[in-house]
């Protein structure tokens, strides 16, 4: 069954895959960066005062909620060039549709972290004078980042899984790059069972992690 | 920015044939219900099997069971999809492994329904499962007590009170799976998002083509949480805070 199977390939296209899994890496790191701090802004703005700042910001994150992440991926390729007038280039398109989609999910959690600090915190730091953007910055926004660090790192894997979607834009990354080879060796079997497992490892790996942290976490409260 | 807009594109007919781009979109809605109802059913199916089983007291068939589990959460979908439809058939016995290549009717859209049920399945499972272990001890004893067999306390007592428990995340399970069937595109099933890529390609009308996809997506989730939410209230457990008379 498994007899008509060369995995003699795998080492042969190794650099090639290594840049591929680069890119996945690369766009994972931007794109949970950059998204925890445009998230953290927008769930600040979902449960500001002004719905000036509310509505908008609610929309956004439903909207990006309830439409599959490969179409988000074909529009901003498709209305980046148009608003800019030139081809950005899928990778870079990428990047910013990751950045900006996953805004929206870090930006939940993140939302769900700020509503679990209580209120007294909030009070105590009005009561030593402290303006929104203080109270916010040194002490909400800490305590909600820590309490959802697990939360936030689990969203992470998820984005690592979701970054092979960057296949419709044909973005060279982990799975592309595995693809490439398999069709230049006339080896795809070997090829898709070997990403595959490196996309198992990586995800495993960081989900213990998490649990890991889950626990550290835990025992300092 | 110099985008020429032309609403009409849905009426013209598609170019070398007597279709309109409409009639496209329509087909194309169709094959994602299809895909998305065919593996919601294999999902919930597999799934509550899978999250029973992940609560039975036997170490090695919750460690199957937690295998399975981890085995789909944890490869991306589309690499899922790509293992079943150009790895799998290569790995099956001969014979079948030629019908599968040959002769299996709607292979795309087997395959594709066939690998997000699974998929589905494993994100099920976790939630029933929680669904199971969140119940008293005393719900299990009790069943036992009465000398139900392990099957029938499954069916009798843990698995009706778990699956009502968890209704709100299955809702959001469903959704997931009709956002998830975009994956299919990259077999060549022809559901909403080929027929997106395809008609911006053909017609060059890009946000009127997208923009139509997008609402197709989007009212396909809402009446799959509207469903939910009548069965949820249909189900509801008497006595419980959410919960009916």
């Amino acid at each position: 069954m498994f007899g008509g199977l060369d995995f003699s390939v795998v080492p042969a296209s190794l650099p090639f895959i290594a840049d591929g899994l680069m890119f996945s890496v690369n766009l994972t790191v931007v794109a949970m960066i950059g998204g925890i701090v445009i998230g953290t802004l927008l769930a600040m703005a979902r449960l500001s005062d002004f719905p000036m700042l509310r509505a908008p910001a609610t929309f956004y994150v439903d909207a990006m909620r309830s439409i599959p992440l490969l179409m988000v991926i074909l529009w901003f390729f498709l209305v980046i060039p148009l608003i800019t007038g030139k081809p950005i280039g899928a990778e870079k398109s990428a990047l910013i549709t990751f950045t900006a989609f996953q805004a929206a999910f870090y930006g939940e959690i993140m939302r769900a972290g700020i509503q679990g600090v209580s209120r007294g915190q909030v009070w105590a730091g009005q009561a030593l004078g402290m303006n929104y953007w203080r109270v916010m910055g040194h002490v909400v926004l800490p305590q909600a980042f820590r309490n959802m660090l697990p939360v936030l790192f689990t969203q992470t894997v998820i984005l690592f899984q979701d970054t092979s979607l960057v296949y419709a834009i044909g973005a060279k990354d982990l799975l592309k790059a595995a693809d490439i080879a398999g069709k230049n060796y006339n080896r795809p079997v070997e090829m898709y069972l070997f990403v595959a497992a490196i996309y198992f490892a990586i995800c495993l790996f960081l989900s213990w992690l998490v649990r890991r942290l889950q626990r550290r976490i835990a025992i300092l409260r | 920015m110099g985008y020429h807009w032309n609403w009409g594109i849905f009426l013209e007919p598609i170019p070398g044939g007597d279709e309109t781009y409409l009639d496209w979109l329509i087909s194309g809605l169709g094959w994602t219900v299809a895909v998305s109802l065919t593996a919601w059913v294999l999902g919930l199916v597999v799934g509550v099997a899978m999250g029973a089983l992940r609560t039975v007291n036997n170490r090695w068939v919750v460690a199957l069971a937690t295998g399975y589990v981890e085995l789909f959460r944890n490869i991306p979908l589309l690499v899922q999809l790509f293992l079943w439809f150009f790895v799998v058939p290569e790995l099956l016995p001969k014979g079948l492994s030629l019908w599968v290549k040959q002769d299996l009717p709607a292979k795309e859209f087997v395959t594709a329904s066939i690998c997000l049920g699974l998929f589905t399945a494993a994100r099920i499972a976790e939630q029933v499962r929680a669904g199971i272990q969140s119940q008293a001890k005393g719900q299990r004893m009790a069943a036992q007590a009465l000398g139900f067999s392990g099957f029938q306390t499954y069916r009798f007592v843990l698995l009706p009170v778990a699956l009502r428990l968890v209704m709100p995340p299955l809702t959001s399970e469903f959704m997931n799976v009709i956002k998830n069937s975009s994956v299919a595109f990259a077999i060549g099933v022809i559901e909403l998002t080929f027929v997106a890529r395809q008609m911006q390609e053909e017609s060059e009308q890009g946000i009127e083509t997208y923009l139509a996809v997008t609402t197709l997506y989007f009212i396909c989730a809402y009446l799959a949480n509207r469903l939910m939410k009548v069965i949820e209230r249909r189900t509801q457990i008497p006595g419980t805070v959410g919960g009916g008379r």
